[in-house]
């Protein structure tokens, strides 16, 4: 029986059934849809993630000011204050005299670009060493595996300042560096689904028509393994973004020209007894809007896509 | 009893071995280590000095060994800013750091529970959805800013709480003076409070949740529904029979939560000028001070290692089916 998991997502995401016609891949959409719908939260974080990911498409041509144009005599204004020549700065002006609501626009950028490439590389090989332990199981597993178990020993910030501090901070370092962090995640449980997956008759079967194991791997595998999969990078990128807020935070981010959420958090500290309030509390609500809406819509995608993992409720 | 010590023991070593061949691999990525040790305008000749005097002339694998012996001894060189070994800045900073750690695994701990309880005894009620609610925006607010805004409103608004600094408990404690470290304790947790809710706020939240499911699962079991048939008063099941079964997911939680803490002390220890671990490393990378990150991250590997397999010991113990 190819179908032992009969969830809507396992049909969604095989790509190799007949399940895939345009027709139900609409239907499945509206389902979502409705779902989302009906749960109020994840409706909320879906605008949330919406709003974020324009904004930081577009944050450039929306942003009032250029973020790093600095106005000494304009320095440390209050959200609403005028700025040159009949602007405003909406939420006020940094140290430098830099408008606030500029720099966090351009912030929302580092933050989701992070967050996605991230899980991206950390995905793909751990995509690839989990069908690879899982599939020839013996001492390639147990190597994977126990390298895996070495990682998880280290406190994961604690490993990434080690290398960034001798790397030097860069967008790519970041995003390699919290990408490779994260790969044991996806190893695990793509090697506890590969395990349980590689004794199905349909796996058996396309071995029997001569299917390379490659093929096997990879298209009739992981196309069964997506949903939770889907549902652990969503929670995923929350956890980067924050990671990246905290190394930014500690000066290990990207290059200081590039204006970050948690390098504003980072600078404002200078300000705190000053009582420049604006300047701590934007970059974070910004930073807890954007995690709050990953955790809401990973919470949403594993009772939608998978209710095996579901938490009881 | 003894053979899961010594697995346990075993695979702790191969693990500790990794660490140190992951900090050496970091060592290494960015090209020739010397130029991390010799400041930026050092002469040809004093870099050639350098290399020779900490060995990275030598082949790798002869530095790897060297390495992993130094380690073993603890040695990491001398600091580039302290005039000391680097080791002995961290060991200094250390207690504060565990202190600042145990106070908020203990505070998220103490918290999470009865919240987990509250909430899986009314699910579905207004109280279950307020405490998931405060759950889920408390998995996702970074600790330094959480820091960041008790400073502003608890710290210089209200001032109910010091904004920076630390009173030793630990410390005294463990030097045997006890009358001080009793002394210094209502000032220790005074001073504490704040950074220790920053760090544990995340554990707190997750904890929380968990409890939540574990306790829900464990209220559907048979043994519960016969405690409950037997007439025994609901506080004695819910305690006696269900919590000491919905503990133990929590608990292998805990353990792994250690990581999560620690690495959040490192960056809410700066916000607050702890004296700790976190604020060392802060300060060492902003001068680049390489041995003392080496020794730091490495100082908190080996914490975070021990902490773990003193969590399996109890794990162990509390749970009558691992067998010892």
């Amino acid at each position: 029986m190819p179908n032992e998991t009969p969830s809507s997502a396992s049909a969604l995401l095989d790509a190799e059934g007949p399940a895939t016609t345009p027709s139900t891949w609409r239907k499945e959409v509206l389902r979502g849809w409705r779902s989302m719908v009906a749960s109020r939260w994840a409706l909320f974080g879906l605008i949330i993630l919406v709003i974020a990911i324009l904004v930081a498409i577009f944050g450039p041509s929306l942003a009032p000011f250029d973020p790093n144009r600095q106005n000494i005599l304009l320095r440390l204004l209050p959200p609403g204050a005028d700025g040159p020549r009949g602007t405003v700065f909406l939420l006020g002006s940094d140290a430098l005299g830099r408008d606030v609501f500029s720099r966090l626009l351009y912030g929302a950028r580092v933050s989701l670009l992070v967050g996605f490439a991230a899980i991206l590389v950390g995905g793909t090989l751990g995509v690839i060493a989990g069908l690879v332990s899982g599939y020839f199981g013996g001492w390639v597993d147990d190597v994977i595996m126990r390298l895996g178990d070495i990682q998880l020993a280290f406190p994961f910030i604690l490993l990434a300042i080690m290398f960034l501090v001798v790397l030097g901070p860069g967008l790519m370092n970041i995003i390699l560096v919290l990408g490779i962090g994260q790969w044991i995640t996806y190893a695990r449980i793509v090697r506890a689904e590969t395990l349980s997956l590689r004794e199905k008759e349909y796996v058996e079967a396309a071995r029997a028509m001569g299917d390379s194991t490659i093929s096997i791997m990879f298209r009739t595998i992981l196309p069964n393994i997506m949903a939770p999969l889907t549902v652990i990078a969503s929670f995923n990128v929350a956890s980067v973004i924050l990671s990246e807020a905290a190394l930014s935070f500690l000066g290990l981010g990207v290059p200081p020209n590039v204006p970050t959420w948690g390098s504003m958090l980072s600078e404002s500290r200078e300000h705190l007894l000053s009582n420049r309030w604006w300047l701590a509390v934007f970059p974070g609500l910004a930073i807890v809007f954007v995690v709050l809406a990953f955790n809401i819509i990973g919470d949403w995608l594993r009772d939608y896509l998978d209710p095996r993992l579901r938490e009881k409720d | 009893m003894w053979t899961f010590l010594v697995r346990r023991l075993l695979q702790s070593v191969v693990v500790l071995l990794g660490v140190t061949l992951i900090s050496f691999i970091s060592l290494q990525i960015g090209g020739d280590p010397t130029y991390l040790f010799v400041s930026e305008n050092a002469s040809t000749e004093e870099i050639e000095r350098a290399r020779a005097v900490l060995g990275f002339d030598r082949p790798l694998h002869i530095q790897y060994l060297s390495y992993v012996w130094d380690v073993m001894r603890l040695d990491f060189g001398r600091s580039l800013t302290f005039r000391q070994p680097a080791m002995d800045v961290v060991l200094a900073a250390l207690p504060a750091t565990i202190e600042l750690t145990l106070f908020s695994l203990i505070l998220a701990v103490l918290i999470s529970i009865p919240l987990g309880i509250v909430s899986a005894l009314y699910r579905g009620k207004p109280v279950d959805g307020g405490i998931m609610t405060f759950a889920m925006i408390g998995q996702s607010i970074p600790n330094f800013w959480m820091g960041i805004m008790m400073i502003m409103f608890f710290g210089l608004y209200l001032r109910w709480f010091p904004i920076s600094g630390h009173v030793p408990f630990l410390v005294p404690l463990f030097a045997g003076d006890f009358a001080r470290a009793w002394a210094n304790l209502p000032q220790s947790l005074h001073y504490m409070i704040m950074p220790a809710i920053a760090v544990g706020s995340y554990t707190l939240a997750r904890n929380a949740r968990l409890v939540r499911s574990s306790m829900l699962e464990v209220l559907q079991q048979d043994y519960v529904r016969t405690a409950r048939s037997k007439g025994i008063s609901e506080t004695r099941v819910i305690v006696h029979h269900a919590l000491r079964n919905a503990w133990l997911p929590v608990i292998t939680m805990i353990g792994l939560e250690f990581g999560f803490l620690l690495g959040g002390v490192v960056v809410v220890e700066t916000v607050f000028s702890y004296p700790g671990i976190g604020r060392l490393v802060f300060n060492a990378i902003n001068q680049r001070d390489i041995p003392v990150v080496q020794a730091s991250v490495i100082v908190l590997a080996l914490v975070f290692i021990l902490l773990n397999l003193i969590v399996d010991l109890i794990y162990a113990r509390l749970d009558p089916r691992v067998k010892l």
